[in-house]
Formats: structure tokens, C-alpha cells, sequence
């Protein structure tokens, strides 16, 4: 599955670990939540780079004391209607200041990147043939925005505040 | 009024030419009606028995006359020359096409429109009091809050996909017209000890298959956090609530499993992370926003003319008609005049696009520009001068508007039901029509005073039965039209839910029954008890005797 970040498709050099799989000895590894919370000590031993994929039903806490330690963090989307993620990644970037890649995964649309980039998301694993162009109609769509968010665009208040000029 | 600025405009064009892009992906095939089926609902576009219908937000009610008749433009041009306002102070057209809606939405979006988060399981278009800023009533005008809350939930990137559809209601009046204990969050403005105004916030209301009247979280918040607060409670619903069953997955459901207070320290544990963050208030935002909605430049009115005491004298119709369709303006030598959609044999809501023309001229002539959507299917003129209220209401009788039965026995809300909906088990309009044939005698109606009959043709309850005081649900016996009967249902502060009196009655007996009960409450009322107070004071049984006794 295609992955995308900052508009183009990426080379991905992350492992996923399922579940019972034997940890290969080295290179970098994406793993289940359990899994990591059950083998943490050993694997913040390991010395190569570690990834946790999160369930949408667990606390974003969880992962508080090792977020330094994680390169990557796999949030998912297990239909595009379950929204679960949205608030959990926001929580991740806003609240727990994480600063690795932060990867949407599972039913990824074109429709929701948008949003997805504005919760802070950063990489993407899309279902779609084309995800370049799907990419460029998906985050352009808008130049306005009405929340502050922790993506950086200004939203419309703080625009209005200074006084600028409608792009 | 808000007038959109250039960012706001902008978005709404941008948000057209994305839609536009979908709609030609649908129609090339690019994209199933799987995958399309979320991007039109988020723009309001369903499919229902015979076409596509649109629903265009009017967010907290609140029409320009430029607004309206481009609504009446629509009509003609892309539907039967006729629109319908709901519950939500929406309106849909439901004789739609998909190849047409990208058109429809960039004429809509001339005139700052859109058919944004009128479906979907977002935050939905924002409701409040149709007489906001008018009202003698008022502590505090809602709209500016409800702008506020507009903009912020706007394409919300995090609550965009919830578990279900949320609904916020704003009232700044003591007297609720807003039904705000009836919304997922319900907002009443009011004052503290130390005179501050501030927000009551209540939060798990709801009809639908399981009727709740909304838990109080908060007795007083001030205004610069209602954001924040806001962005609290959607945070812990879009993380707690359900989405294993479409039934259970309303925020009532899990203020209820939670209960209220455990519900309110999740809120606000979150709430102190980030009150004092972005979305704090500053005096200038609520200031900027509050500037739209300055009060027009009223001239002087005298509140009586020789022609408005001599029509008041001689003309029957025209005392009920102020009477019933006429109210108290904040402002002296004003009214707040109703212009009922509820005529003999009407669809409670329907109005035809020459209609939507006329009143769009007559609110330029008499009432400052202005006009509202009522959640009980209504407009309203909110700056009408009192000395012009003959000539209105003669107006508004040539064009069928002039029906004086506002909150009584003909002005019934009803949702589309089987004419229109999918998921119907009956029809509620034609169940409206004839009871408004039955009651078309007006002095009597006046006579029996305040009683609101709400219909639904499903579970759903979009015509919000379970607070009628007299309610009517549709229900399927056998693959035949049946009718369920609650009495009782208030929406008010005072808000109730309405008892099942007894068995479901076959359509042909709906109409009878309603005349029934409204006989049993004239026999047994006491000076001056309206309906509801009848009813609460001797109880069901009495009417549920007299309905079902042997012929
Ligand atoms: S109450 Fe039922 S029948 Fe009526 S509009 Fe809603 S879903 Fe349709």
C-alpha cells in the first residue's frame, strides 16, 4: 500500500510486527500497542527505531512516557466514519507535543486528508491508485479554515485579527 | 445580520468547486454511491423515494429578503416551484437533480448559502430563538453566539466523522423557543448573582427512538469559554460515545450510561487543558461578530392609527389574527409578526416560490429586510412598524399567510413521512391536512387556545411527536397505517415527554380521535387552562375513557 508524505510517495522502511511474530534482530519496527506495552523494557533495549500502532480505543496517555523514544505512531481508521483517530492525533501533536511521523492507517480516502492534516497527521497509507493526485485535490481543496489547530495554518480569526488580505 | 467577509465567501466557493469535482467524479463512475454517499450528505444532498432532495442550512433561522427569494429562485428553476421548511429552520427541495446540485449550491453560495453540515454525523447547523435580538423577553441576542458557533464548527477537522449526528440549540430568553432541552447540547443565556451573563449548558437531549430531556453539566459558564467548552464535549463524545449501534450512539446515550455527573467531570477534566488556549474569546472576536447583529435603524412608529383601531373594531379575523400571529417587539411601536405556513388543507411548512417572493417584498417594505425560520415550521417578520400591520395582513391574506392560529390546534408540525421518506412507516401530512379541515372554523380554534399536535411518520421523530401536546407517531400494523397518540409532550423549560394513551388507531380514526381529545380538554377545563395544563392536572385517564369508549 502506497505511502504518502508531503505530497509524494515515500519508500517505507518500517517492519509491522503482527501479532505473535517473532521481532526480526534488527532494522526498524512497527508494533501492535499490546505487544509494546507487554515487551516495553526489552524493546526500549533494542537499538533501532520503534513504531506503536494504537487501536482508536485506546488513551493517547498511554504512550506518554515513551514519546521521544517513537518514531513513528500508527493511528487508525478502520472505516473513514469512525472518527476516533481525529482526536487522538490531536491530542498526540497539541497536548503530548509529539514530534515523530504520525501515520494514518487503515480506510484512508482522499476526502479526509484534509482533515487528517490538520489534526496533525503527517503520513499516510492510502488505499487509492493515484495517491499523488489524490493528494493535491484532497489538501488544496480550501484556503480558509475556521479552527486553530495545531497544523500551523492560521485559522480565519487570527487572519481577521491582523487585518490581512483574503488569499 | 452576519454578512459574510471575503474569507468566508471564499470558503463557501472553494467548498462548492470541491463538490463540483465529486459530483463529476460520481458521474463518471470514478466514485461508487458508496464512496459518494458521505460526500453529498455532508453537503446535504439525500436520496429519497423519488429523487434527490437538497437542504439548504439557514443557520439559527436568520433570512435576508435577497436570501429568500433566491430560495424562491430555486425552487422554479431546479424543483417544483415550491420549498419546505423544516424543524431544523432549514429548508429542503425535494425534487432534485444530482447533475444540477453543483449549479444550485454556487447560486445558493451568491448569496452566502450552502448546504454544509445539514446532514451527516457532524456538528449540524446551529438553531436558535426565531425572535433573537427582538424579543421583550431577551437577556441577551443569540445570534452572535450562534455565529460564533457556526464558524467554529465549520468543516471541524476532528468532529467531522462522530459517532452521530449532533445538534446545538442557543436561546437568550427565559421563555425557550429554541427547544433547547431537546438538542444534543442545549445553551440558555442567563445571569449570575454578580450580574454576569453566562451559559447554562445541557447536554444529552434528544427524540428520536429514545427521548431524553437534556442533564444540566453546567450552571454557568462564562461567554469567552464557550468554545473551549464546547470543543470539550465533543472531544469526549467523539472518543466515548458508541458507534456499535446506530441506536445507542447519540450523546444522550452515553450521558446516560455515564451518567450526568460523571459526564461532566470528563468535560471538564478535558475542558481545563485547553480553556485557556486558541479558542478563548477575545473582546474583539465577540465584538466583531456582535457588530453584524446591531439593531436596525428603527424610526419612530406610532403604536396605534386611526386605520389600525378602525380594522381592529370592525374585523374579527383581524383581532385573532393579532391575537395569535403578533408579539411584543423589545422596541416600542414594533411587532413580531408570524407568518403562518399552516393554512386549511396546507403542508404544514411548504411555501411556493411566489409566496417566498411576495413575503421577501413585503419584509423589504414593512419589516427592515429581515426575515426568520421558526422550528415549528413558520417565518417571521421581526421589525414590522405597528402602523403598517393592516396593510400586511391584508397582504398576507391574499397570499394565503395570514391563518391566525399560531401555537394552536392547526399549526401542527409534521415531518415529510411516507409522501417523501424512506424510512416512514405512514404519511404525516395528509394526517396534518385534515385536521386542519376538521378545525378550519377560527373562532373555535381560538377557543380552545394553545395546543400543539406534532406528527412523525417514523420512529425517528423528526416531527418531534414525544413534545407534542398531542403527539402522533406512525407505525406500521401489517403493512397498513397506524397511528400511535401520547398526550402530554412539552418542549419548554418545563419539557415532557408525552404518555402513550393507548392502542394505535387505523388512519381513518386518527382524524376523529384528535376532535375527540380536544372535546374530552374543552369539557374538563378550568378558567383559563390551556391543553397541557388540563392535562397535567386531571391526568391521562379521563381522555383515554372518553377515546376509547364503545360507540
Ligand atoms: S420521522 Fe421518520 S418518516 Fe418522518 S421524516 Fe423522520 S425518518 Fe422520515
Amino acid at each position: 500500500m502506497p505511502l504518502l508524505k508531503n505530497g509524494a510517495v515515500a519508500a517505507d522502511p518500517w517492519h509491522k510486527i503482527v501479532n505473535g511474530e517473532a521481532l526480526p534482530p534488527d532494522g526498524p519496527v512497527i508494533l501492535p500497542f499490546e505487544r509494546w506495552r507487554a515487551e516495553r523494557e526489552t524493546l526500549l533495549g533494542r537499538n533501532t527505531p520503534l513504531g506503536v500502532r494504537l487501536s482508536n480505543t485506546h488513551s493517547v496517555a498511554e504512550l506518554e512516557p515513551d514519546l521521544d523514544r517513537l518514531e513513528v505512531i500508527e493511528l487508525e481508521f478502520p472505516k473513514f466514519t469512525d472518527g476516533r483517530a481525529y482526536s487522538q492525533a490531536r491530542l498526540l501533536r497539541e497536548r503530548y507535543g509529539y514530534k515523530h511521523e504520525l501515520r494514518a492507517v487503515g480506510n484512508v480516502l482522499h476526502d479526509q486528508l484534509l482533515f487528517m492534516q490538520r489534526c496533525g497527521f503527517d503520513a499516510f497509507e492510502m488505499e487509492k491508485a493515484d495517491p499523488v493526485t489524490a493528494w493535491q485535490a484532497g489538501t488544496s481543496a480550501f484556503s480558509v479554515f475556521y479552527q486553530p489547530t495545531g497544523d500551523g495554518r492560521a485559522p480565519v480569526e487570527r487572519r481577521r485579527a491582523a487585518g490581512a488580505k483574503a488569499v | 445580520m452576519y454578512a459574510y467577509d471575503e474569507y468566508d465567501q471564499t470558503f463557501v466557493e472553494e467548498r462548492v468547486a470541491q463538490f463540483r469535482d465529486q459530483v463529476r467524479r460520481r458521474l463518471s463512475g470514478e466514485l461508487s454511491e458508496t464512496e459518494f454517499k458521505p460526500l453529498r450528505l455532508t453537503n446535504g444532498l439525500y436520496l429519497q423515494l423519488h429523487a434527490y432532495m437538497l437542504r439548504v442550512a439557514i443557520p439559527y433561522g436568520t433570512l435576508s429578503t435577497r436570501q429568500l427569494r433566491r430560495l424562491g429562485h430555486i425552487a422554479r428553476k431546479y424543483d417544483r416551484g415550491f420549498g419546505h421548511f423544516t424543524t431544523r429552520q432549514n429548508i429542503q427541495f425535494h425534487w432534485i437533480k444530482l447533475e444540477q446540485t453543483p449549479d444550485i449550491l454556487a447560486e445558493l453560495a451568491e448569496v452566502q448559502m450552502h448546504g454544509l453540515q445539514t446532514s451527516g454525523n457532524c456538528i449540524r447547523n446551529v438553531t436558535a430563538d426565531q425572535w433573537a435580538g427582538v424579543a421583550a423577553d431577551e437577556i441577551e441576542d443569540p445570534r452572535i453566539w450562534s455565529e460564533i458557533i457556526r464558524q467554529w464548527s465549520t468543516l471541524h477537522p476532528e468532529f467531522t466523522f462522530l459517532p452521530r449526528k449532533f445538534k446545538i440549540a442557543v436561546t437568550g430568553s427565559p421563555n425557550d423557543r429554541a427547544a433547547v432541552k431537546v438538542h444534543d447540547i442545549g445553551l440558555r443565556m442567563h445571569k449570575n448573582d454578580k450580574g454576569e451573563i453566562g451559559f447554562e449548558v445541557m447536554v444529552g437531549g434528544g427524540l428520536g427512538r429514545t427521548p431524553i430531556i437534556a442533564k444540566t453539566i453546567r450552571d454557568f459558564l462564562p461567554k469567552q469559554h464557550l468554545l473551549s467548552y464546547l470543543e470539550a464535549i465533543l472531544r469526549v463524545y467523539n472518543q466515548f460515545g458508541r458507534r456499535d449501534n446506530i441506536y445507542k450512539a447519540r450523546i444522550k446515550i452515553l450521558v446516560h450510561e455515564l451518567g450526568a455527573a460523571r459526564m461532566a467531570e470528563l468535560v471538564e477534566a478535558e475542558w481545563q487543558q485547553i480553556k485557556d488556549g486558541p479558542l478563548a474569546l477575545s473582546p474583539d472576536t465577540v465584538a466583531r461578530i456582535a457588530a453584524h447583529f446591531a439593531p436596525p435603524a428603527y424610526a419612530d412608529s406610532p403604536t396605534f392609527t386611526p386605520e389600525f383601531d378602525a380594522l381592529r373594531l370592525e374585523n374579527a379575523e383581524f383581532r385573532r389574527w393579532l391575537k395569535a400571529n403578533v408579539a411584543a417587539h423589545k422596541r416600542p411601536g414594533h411587532a413580531i409578526v408570524t407568518v403562518s405556513l399552516k393554512p386549511e388543507g396546507g403542508v404544514p411548512g411548504d411555501m411556493t416560490a411566489d409566496q417566498m417572493d411576495a413575503v421577501a417584498d413585503l419584509a423589504d417594505l414593512h419589516g427592515m429586510g429581515e426575515v426568520r425560520v421558526t422550528h415549528s415550521q413558520n417565518l417571521v417578520l421581526p421589525h414590522i412598524r405597528r402602523a403598517d400591520l393592516p396593510a400586511l395582513w391584508r397582504r398576507l391574506s391574499e397570499l394565503n399567510l395570514a391563518t391566525s392560529n399560531i401555537n394552536l390546534v392547526t399549526d401542527i408540525i409534521a415531518c415529510p413521512g411516507l409522501d417523501y421518506c424512506a424510512l416512514a412507516n405512514a404519511r404525516s401530512i395528509p394526517v396534518a391536512q385534515r385536521i386542519t379541515e376538521k378545525f378550519n372554523d377560527l373562532a373555535r380554534v381560538h377557543d380552545i387556545g394553545e395546543l400543539k399536535i406534532k406528527i412523525s411518520g417514523c420512529i425517528n421523530a423528526c416531527g418531534h411527536h414525544h413534545v407534542g401536546h398531542i403527539g402522533i407517531l406512525g407505525v406500521d400494523k401489517n403493512g397498513e397505517e397506524f397511528y400511535q397518540v401520547t398526550l402530554g409532550g412539552s418542549e419548554e423549560l418545563s419539557a415532557s415527554l408525552g404518555a402513550i394513551i393507548g392502542p394505535a388507531l387505523p388512519a381513518d380514526r386518527i382524524v376523529d380521535a384528535v376532535g375527540n381529545l380536544v372535546d374530552t380538554y374543552v369539557a374538563l377545563r378550568q378558567d383559563g387552562e390551556r391543553f397541557l395544563d388540563t392535562y397535567r392536572r386531571v391526568g391521562i385517564a379521563p381522555f383515554k375513557e372518553r377515546l376509547y369508549a364503545p360507540a
